[in-house]
């Protein structure tokens, strides 16, 4: 699976840098944008000292390790929620008779290495969180697992996304009052999917597990909810956890696939 | 090579149930050349899917090389090629060598067998001149050809076929025919292929399978067929009347010869 990933990822990257000029422009984009969120942050603490009992350093430091796993996870999985568009080209069937991963091929297909720009900025925030809040070593160790658990739960979120879109091409007129309350409902016999709905549900769902407990651990601060500060270091197992479900969730859509009537 | 066992599927479609297949059997052996005909909507294309692991079926049994397709379907696809007509196996926007070499990479062929069976299939299907163009620029008929390639590069013992010729035009369904004949003659190469072109069916085939409302209409030779439906010559009429026979409709008498002849007026 890792080796397919990689070969098309490879054969995508290299079909991008045919055009240059487009790849630095894009990633450029991508960086600013990335970097609004960060003006936010900023304009919010020209105003104010601290935010809910966080210093700007800190809020930094939260920003920065969710935004690292989520712009990385996007980058270089996100296109397996993009999969009622292989299902309604019919590029899903082609994939199916490949003797390689399904999800390998999904999650590779169109990559954007321009999107490397977010991730950049990402590492950029949380690099600069990092050397003025200056975490002792015993309680460093716990960000990069927090970021690569992140990777994992954001990952496995857009899977579940994936599958769920087997369910709902399986059930138009489901699928279209989810999407458009039902109003093109003969126009679109298979769903037509805004996967920005799914994007934001998957921004804010995990996040708890991403980033606030760990993140508590980290920078030693007491639950306001009063759970014990070992309960950050559960991250890894509920990314594991989430991961073995979301496997579970795409397979049962691959096997409930009904390609199209042509 | 090709076991069907009462074969069926079934699609659910608002309340609605479609039997897009039902009690389907049949045998292909090794080395056969087999063409599905059947009008629009008869379930041609479902049984492929569920022949090459697609679809699972929702009845009967299916076996494609002793494997069950929907179950084994990463393992069959090493053992079978397949070309949809209606649409590419290849990557739109990389150039057909980029597009094969990626499927040497995935199908794990080595590079020097790769670049004979390569050479071998540029001659006979002509791919020389637009190995270096990317898929989306190639003609219809320069794509095709590109994707029987590709289909044919792991060197699969069957070969399927969803209308291979569709909208191709003389020429190049004439090449695309040649060779599949050759294929199946020097290789041994098992072909079955879903066609609406009845020239595909009097020049590959000896055997067809009829598909009609999802179910097997006829299994046999060519002659066979043509003797079923007594009085008519072409295959054409021979089809068109099964066809209507099986829709309930009467059988349309055979219509006289358009006056003066159709040759050599034009
Ligand atoms: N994915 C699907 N969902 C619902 N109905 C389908 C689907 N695929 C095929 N059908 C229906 O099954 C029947 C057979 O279709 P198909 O196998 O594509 O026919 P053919 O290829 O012979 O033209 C048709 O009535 C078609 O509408
Ligand atoms: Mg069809």
């Amino acid at each position: 699976m890792i080796r397919t990933y990689a070969l098309l990822v490879w054969a995508w990257t290299r079909a991008a840098a045919q055009y240059r000029v487009s790849f630095a422009l894009m990633a450029a984009g991508a960086f600013v944008i990335g970097g609004l969120d960060i003006a936010v942050i900023w304009v919010i603490f020209a105003n104010t000292d601290s935010l809910a009992g966080f210093g700007p350093a800190e809020v930094m430091f939260l920003y920065g390790t969710s935004e690292l796993a989520f712009a990385t996870s996007d980058m270089l999985f996100g296109n397996v929620d993009r999969i009622s568009q292989h299902i309604k080209a019919g590029t899903l069937d082609v994939m199916l008779v490949r003797p390689v991963a399904t999800w390998a091929q999904v999650a590779a297909d169109r990559f954007g290495p321009h999107r490397i720009g977010r991730v950049v900025m990402a590492a950029a925030v949380l690099g600069v969180a990092l050397a003025r809040l200056d975490i002792p070593l015993g309680r460093a160790w716990m960000v990069p697992v927090m970021v690569v658990s992140g990777i994992v739960i954001f990952t496995s979120m857009f899977t579940l996304g994936g599958a769920l879109q087997f369910l709902l091409t399986d059930a138009p007129e489901v699928a279209n009052a989810f999407t458009y309350g039902g109003a093109m409902l003969n126009q679109y016999p298979l769903s037509v999917y805004d996967p920005r709905i799914v994007q934001g549900l998957t921004y804010v769902l995990p996040l708890a597990f991403v980033n606030w407990r760990p993140g508590l651990y980290v920078l030693d601060r007491p639950d306001p909810l009063g759970l014990p500060s070992w309960t950050g270091l559960l991250s890894p197992a509920a990314a594991l956890a989430l991961a073995a479900v979301a496997a579970l969730a795409w397979r049962a859509g691959i096997r409930r696939y009904r390609s199209t009537g042509s | 090579m090709i076991d069907a066992a009462e074969l069926g599927r079934v699609f659910r479609v608002r309340r609605q149930v479609v039997h897009a297949v039902r009690d389907l059997s049949f045998h292909v052996a090794p080395g056969e050349f087999v063409a599905c005909l059947g009008p629009n909507g008869a379930g041609k294309s479902t049984t492929i899917k569920m022949l090459t692991g697609i679809l699972a079926p929702t009845s009967g049994r299916i076996r494609v090389d002793g494997l069950d397709p929907a179950r084994r379907r990463t393992a069959l696809a090493r053992r079978i090629g397949v070309v949809f007509g209606q649409r590419t196996t290849l990557w739109w926007d990389l150039p057909l060598r980029d597009s094969l070499e990626l499927n040497r990479l995935l199908y794990k062929v080595d590079r020097k067998v790769f670049r004979d069976r390569l050479d071998e299939l540029c001659v006979l299907l002509d791919l020389g001149a637009f190995l270096t163009t990317p898929v989306r620029q190639l003609s219809l008929g320069q794509r095709m050809r590109g994707d029987i390639a590709a289909a044919l590069l792991h060197d699969p013992a069957v070969l399927v076929l969803d209308e291979p010729t569709i909208g191709l035009d003389v020429v190049s369904k004439a090449e695309v025919r040649d060779f599949l004949r050759r294929r199946n003659a020097e290789h041994g190469t098992t072909v079955l292929l879903t066609t609406h072109d009845l020239g595909d069916v009097e020049r590959l085939c000896r055997r067809v399978l009829l598909i009609d409302h999802g179910s097997l209409a006829f299994d046999g030779t060519l002659d066979d067929l043509r003797a079923l439906v007594p009085g008519r010559t072409s295959i054409e009429e021979v089809v068109t009347d099964l066809y209507l026979s099986s829709r309930g409709s009467p059988r349309t008498p055979p219509l006289p010869p358009v006056p003066g002849g159709t040759s050599g007026t034009a």
